[in-house]
């Protein structure tokens, strides 16, 4: 039975199965999270003031950048119409609630409240805020499980918003650590560089933040280098995330032509806020 | 003699809890640390309604533990029916047992657990790798008293009209 579940086959019986724990899941969750709302409605007055000035400062400069995005979206959209080359697809993007609920510790899956009734597909991108967290492992009507790019069975494919190089990230098992692999010892890769999705796996769009390289190694008498990687979203503590609808169906030609145009403009992005 | 059959509603209710125990939420650091709350439940009952409690509940609660867990299907289904086959062979010894002994043979079938629980992961290539996956063979030991005098008092305020 444990081996016909390699192949893909009892996918229903999963289903069917989760279905019934379902209620269960959602009664070990709903005491943990009337409690954090309980501490969180004793938070004084002032905190909130802070906590506000803070998110309206924030808010502020995030719209001041949303202007100048545009503007960089419509000359993108303008280059790549002459170069012929793929419009970049429109994105759909829902938040979705963690469920608290603890599963195998030895894999990095999290449950989320969105399932089969949202259009929630396996194979679907989950991101936060900083950056990407993983992907749809498995759905039901109303919740879903999602595969952290830190599990040691998940692979995506990256490239360095510096050098344009490409790459494939590994998780090892620790939410604070990432591996990339098979990239050859003469290649520049330094500590510091930002790895973004290349969007060559099909799955993931591309040019969302993965994660920053902290360490490279080149060990004695290995053809590739050893290359250590921070996810740039905290995998292990947000409490909430988003789900990404995309267009699966970009060409994988045209964007690879696209990247070199790409990497450019991005970097001009992610360095220009820190100059002023 | 005739066999008692059905799942009285109280063991129902403390696989239920036990199912909820095993994926409530505690801190990261403790997360290997957590008893195998079900198995220690499945033994018990299997120990005390021998008739009633058998392989074929073992391996239903054990499939839910793998949908909840997210694990692959079966893996806990198989090592909680073994459990159970064992306990349902040796449970009137193991019900004369002092605590202290009782516990000995739950370590053993704890580490059984674990073992069999292992096979299918190390198969399909992902093994823990990690020694603390067998911290649960201990703390479920040492939660074993707790849930024996626990349990035990359910029975005899509820059940102890039932073989």
């Amino acid at each position: 039975m444990a081996l016909d579940h390699r192949v893909n086959e009892l996918q229903a019986v999963r289903g069917a199965l989760a279905s019934i724990t379902y209620p269960l899941q959602v009664a070990v969750d709903a005491p943990v999270r009337a409690v954090s709302r309980v501490f969180e409605s004793f938070t004084s007055r002032e905190d909130l003031i802070t906590e506000n000035r803070i998110l309206r400062s924030e808010n502020a400069e995030l719209r001041a950048r949303q202007l100048r995005f545009e503007a960089l979206q419509l000359e993108n959209d303008r280059l790549r119409a002459l170069l012929n080359t793929a419009q970049r697809a429109e994105e759909r993007v829902e938040i979705a609630k963690l469920l608290a609920v603890d599963l195998d510790p030895f894999r990095q899956q999290i449950v989320l409240n969105k399932g089969r009734n949202e259009d929630v597909y396996v194979g679907q991108p989950v991101i936060n805020a900083d950056g990407v967290i993983g992907q749809i492992l498995s759905t039901r009507l109303t919740s879903s499980v999602a595969l952290l790019i830190s599990d040691p069975s998940h692979a995506l494919p990256v490239l360095s918003a510096r050098t344009g190089l490409r790459g494939l990230v590994v998780g090892t098992g620790n939410p604070q650590r990432l591996e990339m692999r098979h990239v050859p010892l003469q290649e520049d890769v330094e500590p510091g560089d930002l790895l973004l999705t290349s969007g060559l796996g099909g799955r993931f769009p591309a040019d969302y933040p993965v994660a920053r390289v902290t360490s490279v190694e080149r060990p004695q008498g290995q053809p590739f280098l050893s290359i250590e990687a921070e996810p740039l979203a905290a995998l292990d503590r947000s409490r909430e995330v988003l789900l990404l609808w995309t267009d699966a169906d970009t060409p994988i030609a045209p964007i690879d032509a696209g990247d070199t145009l790409d990497v450019p403009p991005q970097e001009g992005a992610e360095a220009a806020p820190d100059t002023p | 003699m005739t066999r008692a059959i059905g799942i009285p509603w109280p063991v129902l209710l403390t696989l239920l809890a036990a199912l909820a125990l095993a994926i409530i939420p505690i801190p990261d650091a403790l997360r290997p640390a957590r008893p195998e709350w079900l198995a220690l439940v499945l033994i018990y009952w299997a120990m005390a309604f021998p008739s009633r409690i058998g392989i074929l509940t073992a391996f239903v609660a054990g499939l839910m533990l793998d949908t909840l867990l997210g694990q692959l299907l079966g893996q806990n289904a198989i090592a909680l029916a073994v459990v159970t086959y064992i306990v349902l062979q040796i449970h009137p010894r193991l019900r004369v047992y002092p605590v202290w002994q009782q516990m000995i043979v739950v370590a053993l079938l704890m580490a059984l657990f674990k073992l069999l629980a292992l096979w299918p992961q190390g198969i399909t290539g992902f093994p823990p790798g990690s020694i603390l996956y067998w911290l649960p063979v201990v703390t479920s030991t040492l939660a074993w008293p707790l849930m024996y005098f626990l349990l035990r008092d359910m029975r005899r305020r509820w059940l102890l009209h039932l073989t």
